[in-house]
């Protein structure tokens, strides 16, 4: 289970506007969030990532508490365990694909689990630039998977994937993050394309 | 002709570049990431080599390393070192004359990869330290070739700097712009354009590679 209950302002086009939340997520649960441009879905993920701090609030993981304003409490990004796609997918231009998984993680088996999965294993040698859209964003949602993250955070993952390929993609993605347990929280612009991962929701506003 | 001068130049180039490289990237680095009043003025002040007469800056470097007072004396008598009239003087001269060359290109290029490269890398558990050196530093390999070889460059070039500190002592400090000077006023014309024609060369050279970097190279990461 993790708490969530954090404050942070934000920089909007009419100045500034209150990011608020509280909420708690059970621990393998699959959550969607969505909500309109600007409301801070990217910036929420960050947060509980620890790549952006809140002003206000605490994050508390399975008991250990990651960030408490209070406390000045606030655990690095490396040792929260968790595994972020990022919606520009942020793949490293100077990698092959299997030189990013390696980077992520030294378990090959796991690593060829991955790729076969993602259905990169015949690209591994590929650097990003020589990939398609859909295959890097597979690419970076493999890699965000191949530390075993025990909380998953997803930011558009699945935008720019065909229909054929979000719903195969999906299918086999879901036996995965159960066998790791891991929390998930995915952005997405469009709830109903996801409906087939899971049923908690979450609308930004 | 003698060829002490100009390979006392790429002496004093290659080590310059070297230290740079070790002293100029992480301090890149650390200016590249978020602003501050303080960084502001850190950069100003590295920045001042590019504008500032090389003269004044020598001028003051001898000022401060005079073996007669403040740390100049100071290293000589616990350190045995002396910069002025010394290679090593020379060496810490050009080092602090082509800051701007190797930190301002390296800089300007960290800053224009996207934030999200090193968050992931963050948030595969990497470090700082790994971040910079895997993922970071090889995605700016264009810019940071471009800055070994103008600081490099620009060091074969120094004059007005390595005068004021380090005099004219052959084999010592008396480096090829010197010598071309030195042989103008002692009227050797021959002897000035062998030395300027092989600094030509060189310096032409790099700049040309400089180009061909630029071309077939220097492209966006996410191209």
């Amino acid at each position: 289970m993790i708490s969530i209950a954090i404050e942070k302002k934000l920089k909007a086009y009419h100045g500034q506007q209150l990011l608020q939340v509280n909420r708690q997520f059970v621990a393998g649960s699959i959550t969607k969030i969505y909500g309109p441009s600007g409301a801070g879905k990217t910036t929420f993920l960050k947060i509980i990532a620890g790549l952006i701090v809140p002003e206000k609030g605490t994050i508390i993981n399975d008991g250990v508490t990651w960030y408490n304003a209070e406390a000045k409490i606030n655990m690095p990004v490396q040792q929260r365990n968790i595994g972020f796609v990022f919606q520009q997918y942020a793949l490293f231009p100077n990698m092959t694909v299997k030189q990013q998984m390696e980077y992520a993680t030294t378990d090959e088996a796991w690593i060829n689990k991955l790729l076969l999965l993602g259905k990169l294993d015949t690209l591994q040698e590929h650097k990003p630039e020589y990939l398609s859209g859909g295959q890097q964003q597979r690419l970076a949602i493999l890699r965000a998977l191949a530390t075993k993250p025990k909380l998953l955070l997803m930011d558009e993952p699945f935008s720019a994937l065909d229909v054929k390929m979000k719903t195969t993609l999906i299918v086999e993605l879901k036996p995965i993050l159960k066998e790791l347990g891991a929390t998930t929280l995915i952005v997405s612009h469009n709830p109903q394309e996801l409906e087939e991962l899971g049923n908690e929701e979450m609308l930004f506003e | 002709m003698d060829l002490t001068p100009i390979w006392l130049t790429l002496k004093l180039a290659g080590i310059t570049t070297l230290l740079l490289l070790v002293v100029g990237l992480p301090f890149a680095w650390w200016l590249s990431r978020g602003r501050s009043f303080f960084k502001i003025i850190i950069e100003a002040i590295i920045t001042m080599p590019l504008v500032l007469p090389p003269s004044v800056l020598g001028f003051y470097l001898l000022l401060a390393f005079s073996p007669q007072h403040g740390v100049g004396k100071w290293l000589q008598e616990v350190f045995n070192v002396q910069f002025v009239f010394s290679f090593q003087g020379l060496v810490l001269a050009s080092v602090i004359y082509s800051v701007p060359f190797m930190v301002g290109p390296v800089k300007s290029a960290l800053q224009q990869l996207p934030p999200a490269l090193a968050e992931a890398s963050y948030t595969l558990g990497k470090t700082e330290w790994q971040t910079f050196r895997y993922v970071l530093l090889p995605n700016i390999k264009p810019s940071l070739l471009t800055a070994t070889v103008l600081t490099f460059a620009h060091t074969l070039g120094e004059f007005g700097v390595v005068l004021m500190i380090g005099g004219n002592i052959p084999g010592i400090t008396r480096v090829a712009s010197i010598a071309v000077y030195d042989s103008v006023e002692r009227q050797d014309y021959v002897m000035a354009n062998n030395y300027s024609l092989v600094l030509f060369s060189i310096t032409f050279v790099l700049v040309i590679a400089v180009f061909v970097i630029n071309k077939y190279q220097a492209k966006s990461p996410l191209g």
